[in-house]
């Protein structure tokens, strides 16, 4: 019973991770950026529910109404602008340049907002929990957060695979001088996927707020476990991005269980045999156009 | 408008410190088929990737409908009417044909090109539609890039290179199309390396040597040793890099 709570449990933090993740993959797979801002554009997204929600009089667990299209906006004016000028450099650009923000965006907000823990406050709900075993207890906040994870890739994957837009932002994925060819505004795409990308962290942001308490800083480790998580899934697969999140979470738990030093190791540990045993991720495609 | 549907005047390229085409001028005629030749490194292809807009000239101008269309986007091109088969097909290997064929598709149904009239041209296509593009053949994935290219509904078609790693008979068959598409009131651009096939095609031939223009004229015009030589450049060592044929 007590392993069946801890693949319980990663399952659940499997689920934050895969939605954090997500908008990580469609960032690298569409406009090969990979952007080491990502964690803290969650923590800014946590800051702005916190600190907006009482002017609007709104309760923070409705927040995401308000932030979530506001950083979607701020995901294509950012692409439009800083990402698309350092895209047009070169790939490493993008590496400096998003790291730049990150460190920016971290000290901004240890200066304007200190060090200490917030949360965004949904009231009571956070403490209760399901009971359906003797041990076992299933937090409804953790259980809604992988119910969302699953319904945003969910939509994610209807939206890439039947849609107008969905299929030019896979074109440009493919290959960005044919999809121009074809007619598609390759940066006009680009802004289109960073929105989505942007979008999905604000929501894994302010469900991290929801979760647990995070501080200025807090971007970086999940940032990490976000990246191993695309990894394990596999590059370019959204429900191979979920199956890692789980994956990673179930072997922290694992780890935990055994010694709680051992929780982030463990994950790193299955990290690094998946790199070496199947360097494309568990649903990674190989195939390439002969 | 002039007769005119595509002009080239003076147009130079540079690869970095590679001059790849150098100050070349010619124009496409409505409902024309006009064939480059030339051998490797001559410059056709950066030609007709700067005239799609995917390299930006040095110096020169492409006027298309007596509009200056030199510094415009790839995709603005696409929508006013010029479209690239690019070389090694560029299909989107992670989609099915017809989703492929569908990210090019314009949003209106009457124009001469839709997915449809695609399906008619090559019979085969329906019955595939669903298949990865990498499942099939050289020859297929070639028709596949044409279609995609056509329900752009372009007015002027490049192709590049369409034979490269076809077989003969293959290579024929998908040239026989080119009478179809010109009655869709089309202007062909072709790039080829194989001459026979190109020259066959054409109402023009325009020959590249070098990045520079080395002979011009109609098929009928044209002897084989003119084509020879302005293909190898077995003049140059004589000193007259030119062999103008009147036209």
């Amino acid at each position: 019973m007590i392993w069946v709570n801890v693949i319980i449990q990663g399952i659940l933090v499997g689920g934050f991770y895969a939605l954090f993740a997500c908008g990580l993959s469609l960032m690298f797979g569409v406009l090969k950026v990979i952007n080491l801002a990502h964690g803290d554009m969650a923590v800014v997204a946590a800051y702005v529910a916190v600190l907006l929600s009482p002017h609007l009089h709104i309760a923070m667990l409705w927040s995401f109404l308000v932030v979530v299209p506001i950083f979607g906006l701020l995901g294509y004016v950012l692409q439009r602008t800083l990402i698309q000028r350092s895209i047009d450099r070169d790939p490493f650009t993008t590496l400096l340049v998003t790291f730049g923000l990150s460190v920016v965006i971290e000290n901004l907000l240890l200066e304007l907002y200190t060090a200490n823990g917030r949360t965004v406050d949904i009231g009571s709900i956070i403490a209760q929990s399901w009971h359906p075993g003797s041990i076992v207890y299933i937090s409804y906040v953790s259980l809604v957060v992988l119910a969302i994870a699953v319904l945003v890739l969910a939509i994610l994957q209807l939206f890439l695979s039947k849609s107008r837009t969905g299929r030019l932002i896979r074109a440009v994925a493919d290959d960005r001088e044919a999809a121009q060819l074809s007619g598609a505004n390759y940066k006009h795409i680009f802004g289109i996927a960073a929105a989505i990308a942007f979008a999905t962290v604000a929501l894994a942001g302010i469900a991290y707020g929801m979760m647990t308490q995070f501080a200025p800083t807090s971007g970086g480790v999940n940032l990490l476990f976000a990246f191993e998580a695309v990894v394990i899934g596999g590059i370019g697969s959204l429900w191979g991005t979920l199956v890692g999140g789980i994956a990673l979470g179930v072997a922290q738990q694992f780890g935990a269980h055994l010694n709680p030093q051992y929780q982030v190791l463990a994950g790193n540990l299955l990290f690094l045999a998946v790199l070496a045993v199947r360097p494309q991720g568990l649903f990674g495609k190989k195939t390439a156009l002969a | 408008m002039g007769e005119h549907i595509l002009q080239v005047r003076d147009l130079t390229v540079h690869h970095g410190q590679l001059c790849a085409i150098d100050n070349v001028s010619f124009e496409l005629n409505r409902g024309e088929v006009l064939t480059m030749i030339g051998a490797n490194g001559a410059g056709k292809s950066t030609l007709l990737r700067t005239i799609a807009g995917l390299h930006h000239p040095s110096s020169g101008e492409i006027v298309f409908e007596d509009v200056d269309v030199t510094r415009w986007q790839p995709h603005k091109r696409v929508s006013k009417g010029i479209s690239l088969v690019p070389e090694g097909r560029r299909l989107f290997s992670s989609m099915t044909l017809e989703e492929n064929l569908m990210v090019a598709a314009g949003q209106s149904r009457s124009l001469p090109f839709t997915v449809e009239r695609v399906y008619e041209l090559f019979d085969w296509m329906p019955s595939r539609r669903k298949q990865r593009v990498w499942q099939l053949s050289g020859g297929e994935q070639q028709a596949v890039a044409i279609g995609r290219a056509l329900v752009a509904n372009p007015k002027v078609l490049l192709l590049d290179e369409l034979s490269l790693g076809l077989a003969p008979i293959i290579v024929e068959r998908i040239y026989a199309l080119v009478p179809e598409i010109v009655s869709q009131g089309v202007s062909i651009l072709i790039v080829e390396q194989d001459v026979a096939q190109g020259v066959m095609v054409a109402d023009r031939v325009h020959c590249l040597l070098e990045g520079r223009t080395s002979l011009t004229g109609t098929p009928a015009d044209l002897t084989s040793e003119q084509i020879d030589q302005a293909y190898f450049g077995a003049d140059m060592a004589k000193g007259s890099l030119s062999a103008e044929a009147s036209e």
